[in-house]
């Protein structure tokens, strides 16, 4: 007799992006964040968990090139406790553990709300990668592209996957804009182009309100993750 | 045809109820030579002499120990034993049967098994050792004498600790052994390969932690309260050395 | 018994985690040990004769219904490296996850309860193999085929090896895959009247080693 597992919980691990734990209880909103090399996304994560740790109970996942150097990074700025976050060996190719084969990064979230849990949100973090890399569905609930202006203001134009589908686009450092000669309106009207009615932010971290949109976007998702 | 040797020595270890050990059986057999040293403390010494050579082709040799609740005993050996090629055509056995009792403690540390060229020696180790039991194994094989090929050695090694099987693997080299056995995953070129088992009550409540050693050594906490170092070197000094360090580092931490 | 659903158990890009894994290749390639494409062979053989021969025999056997608790007892035993151990049971349970999510079982419900944390890769994959409708001789080819071409694709990443150069060593291994499944499966079978002492356990000294010395770097590409 083959046991249903979309109703029954049996055996403590789900099988797959299952919206609860083996106790039934409501697990934790997954968002990835993806995007090219340097565009700022352990740096948008960092910010994030600033904005949100004592609203929220945070944890994250870094799946880095080589082990833990994003996840280094977060313990150095001390954003979030070390127990909080875990860092996924992914042989070399972020973009195959975020979406061909999320085996890992699957258990990776399910000992944190093990281990450290209950937990609202957990940020999940690829690897510096193409443009085409976006996270599966079965690991995260949305997905947050970060591109910056330094990259080139013709990302937006050029699409791909991540900046098509993503359910949030940050256009990062856009302090930089002047200095090398991006244009932010023709940045936004490429991305609305690609991207219908999906929601775009232009952020930058070094000044106010920083990461304040996004961490606006992140509590609408979680309110009606909730819901 | 000739058959070969069988030889079967035996021994074994007894609390004397006055703070030593006695050896109420101390059996040597033919090329088997057994010998009692001089006792350190509670502990009771022999030394096995005249394995010197054998064993040969066809030859079959076993050594068996028991250490009784609350004795001490510790099993050298005068020399390396050197596996040989001989008359008779087939492997050569050589099996030792230890069995440590709750309380007790043995120290098995024979000198280096030499396999010698054209020689094939299947050596099986096995181990009994009860819940509150200790011990030191040692296992030392050096492929070929100096500046000679090795022989086919296989060698098993299996311990229980408290009926529970903490470790089981088998070591096969030289001519004739399963391929890859010289290669990156096996020795990489080296010809003295060893081991270090140690079993300890109190790793239950505190296991060793893992660490390498230089790049071709590491001591490992095996699943039970046992720990085992295994180490490759060029030579039989260079191995020695190194696991005499790891004795005295788990000596020092535990 | 589908032959199919040996193509996707056996499959490299089953979602089981197993991409993240270099089977020893990562420290043994930093060591200087792999090279190019035959010392990758050797490596490759090494590993098929010892991890590989255990692994697919563990398969086998879980494959003919032997208790799962006793064969993972079995392979801990044969497993001397804690890294090692970790990693079979990381494997382990990622796998667990990925098979019953495609082939859901009873079997694999009551494993993946009796091992919340992951048993031994091979004993899950045994199972595993079960629950798609194969047998032993299924189980012991995943197994012992995997123990190879893990190595194999990784040195392709660690050493831009020719992709080719590495199949070449996979389709030379064949013979021996071959050799190595037949007496898995003998003696995953002795394993129903003989008990777990019948299991091989051949080891390669310099994987369990190296395997330590990958888990004590700081930075690495691979998990194992």
């Amino acid at each position: 007799m083959h046991l249903d597992h979309a109703h029954t919980h049996n055996g403590p691990s789900a099988v797959s992006a299952d919206a609860h734990r083996p106790d039934g209880s409501r697990r934790a909103l997954r968002i990835g964040l993806g995007g090219p090399v340097g565009s700022g996304k352990t740096a948008t994560v960092a910010a994030l968990c600033r904005a949100l740790r004592e609203e929220l109970s945070l944890a994250v996942v870094t799946n880095d090139i080589y082990t833990r150097e994003d996840a280094e990074f977060l313990l150095r700025e001390a954003v979030l406790p070390p127990e909080r976050i875990t860092a996924v060996e992914t042989g070399a190719c972020p973009h195959t553990a975020i979406r061909d084969d999320i085996s890992a990064n699957l258990e990776a979230v399910e000992d944190l709300e093990d281990e450290v849990g209950p937990l609202d949100l957990i940020l999940v973090e690829s690897g510096g990668d193409n443009l085409t890399a976006t996270f599966s569905k079965g690991l995260v609930d949305a997905q947050i592209f970060v591109i910056d202006v330094a990259g080139g203001d013709d990302i937006p134009r050029k699409g791909g996957p991540g900046v098509t589908t993503a359910d949030l686009l940050v256009v990062n450092k856009t302090d930089l804009a002047p200095y090398v000669g991006s244009d932010l309106a023709r940045m936004a009207a490429d991305a609305k182009a690609q991207r219908a009615e999906l929601p775009v932010v232009f952020q930058s971290l070094r000044s106010e309100p920083g990461v304040r949109d996004v961490a606006d976007w992140v509590r609408a998702q979680l309110t009606a993750w909730r819901a | 045809m000739t058959a070969g040797v069988r030889a079967v020595a035996r021994i074994v270890a007894r609390d004397d109820g006055r703070g030593g050990t006695a050896l109420p059986v101390l059996d040597s057999d033919g090329p088997l030579a057994l010998r009692r040293t001089r006792a350190s403390g509670a502990e009771a010494r022999v030394v096995v002499v005249g394995a010197m050579s054998g064993p040969l082709g066809g030859d079959h040799f076993t050594v068996e120990a028991d250490v009784e609740p609350g004795a001490r005993l510790r099993v050298g050996s005068a020399a390396a034993t050197i596996a040989l090629p001989g008359q008779s055509k087939g492997e050569a056995r050589y099996d030792v049967r230890l069995s440590v009792a709750d309380g007790a403690e043995l120290h098995w540390l024979p000198e280096q098994l030499i396999s010698a060229r054209g020689s094939d020696l299947y050596v099986t180790t096995r181990v009994d050792v009860g819940a509150g039991g200790r011990l030191v194994l040692r296992e030392e094989q050096v492929l070929g004498r100096v500046g000679e090929e090795p022989g086919r050695l296989t060698s098993r090694l299996s311990v229980r600790v408290a009926d529970r099987v903490v470790l089981d693997q088998e070591l096969a080299c030289g001519p004739g052994a399963p391929g890859g056995w010289d290669g990156p995953a096996g020795l990489g070129g080296h010809r003295a390969v060893g081991q270090l088992l140690v079993v300890r009550p109190e790793f239950d409540e505190t296991p060793v932690t893992a660490r390498v050693l230089g790049e071709h050594a590491a001591v490992m906490p095996l699943a039970g309260p046992a720990a085992l170092v295994s180490a490759v070197a060029p030579d039989a000094l260079r191995l020695r050395r190194l696991l005499d360090e790891a004795l005295e580092l788990l000596d020092s931490v535990n | 018994m589908s032959r199919a659903a040996l193509l996707v158990l056996a499959d490299g890009r089953f979602p089981a985690g197993g991409h993240a894994h270099s089977g020893g290749a990562e420290e043994a390639v930093k060591a200087g040990r792999i090279t190019g494409a035959a010392s990758l062979e050797e490596f490759c053989r090494g590993r098929l004769h010892t991890a590989g021969l255990v692994a697919a025999s563990l398969a086998a056997a879980a494959a003919v219904g032997v208790d799962a608790v006793a064969l993972d007892a079995a392979a801990d035993a044969r497993t001397a490296s804690p890294a090692l151990r970790v990693a079979a049971r990381k494997l382990g349970r990622q796998l667990m996850r990925a098979a019953r999510a495609t082939w859901p079982s009873g079997e694999l419900d009551e494993l993946a309860r009796r091992f919340p944390k992951g048993a031994h890769q091979p004993v899950v994959l045994g199972v595993a193999a079960r629950a798609a409708g194969l047998g032993a001789v299924e189980a012991a080819y995943c197994a012992a085929y995997e123990s190879v071409s893990g190595p194999a694709s990784a040195t392709v990443r660690l050493l831009s090896l020719d992709p080719f150069d590495a199949t070449g060593v996979l389709a030379r291994l064949a013979p021996t895959v071959d050799l190595v499944v037949d007496r898995a499966v003998e003696a995953g079978r002795r394993v129903v009247g003989g008990g777990v002492e019948e299991l091989p356990a051949g080891a390669a000294p310099l994987l369990e080693i190296g395997a330590e010395v990958h888990a004590a770097w700081a930075v690495r590409l691979f998990a194992s």
